[in-house]
């Protein structure tokens, strides 16, 4: 089943240049309205006519998460702002977040690529979404809610908390198809085991997980737990939200990344190098029909590796392989982007803290868990228990505050953080993904 | 008239306190009294020692978290009410106690109860006007 048959099948040679003729109209269009490219490509001494095949992409440089932020706000918008109709954001290292605008076009784009997804995954109108991607700033629940409508299915905006609710809208609503993460499904299922409710008894029959690393083991653990077919979705708030890749029900083995919209690439993270494909390294994507924020030669630093081969549903599009790790430090906690570095800016403008703090990540039944250590230093210390145990709170409630996630904060002695020379290891992450 | 007692910072593990008494046994280092705080998490282990100064220096130097805090150590008479009397007497002037330890030795015939006060010279002022017997440190530490 396809939603749009005719470019989710388009034989590769149209495929590709359809492809060329996309990008060669988005590089005019960045470098005449994005004081930001033409200044990068001008450092390299190129025009947007040297791209003339597909292959000339590599001699553009790079965008990074970095270029984004000293872009904050606005200034890699292409579009003006009066074409702008929505604005999303996603948590940055340093307090700003980074943010993205669409245009009209943009979010019919969107919505057709959320509504193939979920074509792919196997769901259809007449199902009933129970769409549990938070609403807001982040793109999954508004992304998947579009889609959803696109598709003609019946949305339930029911975003993220409240599991007992969740359980009930789903027992009673009869839905079919659930869009979380894939962490939040397990906590589901052991909420509905407390309650004596079996998910075999519900109609749920699809289950489209993203926005954070999962696992076959976890796969298996979701079907088996909530008795659906499990999918995974790629997307990024940079690129445009859920739906930038998706694994199609046929084959369940690598995620199609709609080519028509996007170029994948896959280079060493170190040196940049374009590898070749089945290789793995870091997934560098181009939007080619973005109009409010297109990006060149995106750094997503998510390490994946890409395959042309023919795909069994019929899909020509290339797929990349399960997200295994990223190129740089971000954790993904409960779905929630964080950086040890926004930690650390935190922990630093709490008095007395000293920068010895180690941040060890685990999975407590189907939860991710952050528990923050911070050494307990001489101008920190107290001979009374109460000021101490307000000084883990205060920890905990501002990483609560800036950040979004909830975590432990707990007091350790003086140089039991490891030390190391050269880059301190301030992460352990017990996680078996 | 003030007592200095440290204060160590200990993770709630096995072998922290051991550890802790190791150090000082081994430079020589008598305990008077103690106290342990703790918490799931942590605990602080508060001290009367012969010699303050020295065993800071040597579990510092063992990279324990140490503080000098100065407490009131008072005679209580060690009969029914000893206590009471004292403390009766704290909380008319709104004085709070912090936290309090039994010392381990008898001074004569009364019991020895080290204070934390969160203001230390008006304890002081009000429990000797009172009559209550402050003890000074030296003649503790040594005791």
């Amino acid at each position: 089943m396809f939603f749009n048959e005719e470019f989710e099948t388009l034989p590769r040679p149209a495929l590709e240049a359809l492809q060329l003729k996309r990008l060669q109209a988005t590089l005019e269009r960045v470098y005449a309205n994005v004081p930001f490219y033409k200044a990068s490509f001008d450092a390299v001494g190129i025009k947007p006519s040297v791209v003339a095949h597909l292959d000339d992409l590599q001699k553009v440089p790079f965008t990074t998460k970095q270029d984004m932020r000293d872009s904050y706000p606005y200034r890699l918008f292409a579009a003006p702002m009066d074409e702008i109709i929505r604005i999303h954001a996603s948590s940055g290292t340093t307090g700003k977040p980074t943010v993205v605008g669409y245009t009209k076009k943009d979010i019919a784009t969107w919505s057709e690529l959320m509504a193939r997804s979920f074509v792919a995954a196997g769901a259809h109108r007449g199902d009933i979404i129970h769409n549990a991607y938070g609403y807001g700033l982040f793109t999954g629940g508004l992304g998947a809610h579009y889609g959803a409508e696109m598709l003609g299915a019946s949305v339930i905006p029911i975003s993220g908390g409240n599991t007992k609710r969740q359980i009930m809208i789903m027992q009673d609503f009869g839905s079919t198809v659930l869009t979380c993460t894939p962490s939040y499904s397990l906590f589901m299922a052991e909420e509905a085991q407390a309650e004596g409710i079996d998910f075999r008894n519900l109609k749920l029959r699809v289950g489209i997980f993203g926005a954070e690393p999962w696992s076959e083991a976890m796969r298996a653990e979701i079907e088996a737990k909530l008795n659906l077919s499990a999918i995974d979705i790629y997307g990024l708030s940079e690129i445009m939200g859920p739906g930038v890749a998706i694994e199609c029900i046929e084959a369940k083995r690598g995620l199609h990344i709609w080519e028509d919209h996007f170029i994948p690439e896959i280079i060493n993270p170190e040196t940049g190098e374009l590898l070749p494909e089945g290789e793995r390294g870091e997934l560098v994507i181009t939007t080619i029909t973005k109009q409010g924020i297109p990006l060149i030669r995106y750094r997503t630093r998510d390490i994946t590796s890409l395959t042309y081969e023919p795909c069994i549903c019929g899909r020509t599009h290339a797929r990349i392989t399960r997200m295994s790790g990223r190129s740089d430090d971000m954790l993904i906690i409960r779905g929630v982007n964080v950086f040890p570095s926004q930690i650390e800016a935190i922990l630093v403008g709490i008095e007395g803290i000293e920068p010895h703090y180690m941040l060890i990540v685990d999975r407590q039944g189907t939860l991710d868990t952050l528990t923050v250590q911070v050494e307990v230093s001489e101008l920190l210390f107290s001979d009374e228990i109460k000021v101490l145990q307000a000084l883990a709170r205060r920890v905990e409630k501002e990483i609560k505050d800036m950040l979004g996630v909830t975590c432990t904060a707990k007091l350790v002695e003086p140089k039991t953080i490891q030390r190391s020379e050269g880059k301190a290891k301030r992460v352990t992450d017990n996680r078996k993904l | 008239m003030k007592v200095e007692q440290i204060s160590i910072f200990i993770e709630n593990k096995s072998g922290r306190l051991a550890e802790v008494t190791r150090i000082l046994g081994e430079t020589g280092i008598n305990i008077r009294a103690l106290s342990l705080a703790d918490t799931s998490d942590f605990g602080i282990l508060r001290l009367i020692v012969n010699d303050g100064a020295k065993a800071t220096t040597v579990l510092k130097e063992s990279g324990f978290t140490v503080s000098k805090t100065e407490v009131v150590a008072v005679e209580v008479p060690d009969r029914p009410g000893g206590l009471s009397a004292i403390l009766q007497t704290l909380d008319r002037e709104a004085i709070n106690v912090e936290y309090m330890y039994a010392f381990v030795e008898r001074c004569g015939e009364n019991a020895v109860i080290i204070f934390r006060f969160d203001e230390t010279d008006k304890a002081i002022a009000v429990l000797q006007a009172q009559k209550f017997n402050i003890l000074d440190g030296s003649r503790l530490y040594d005791v």
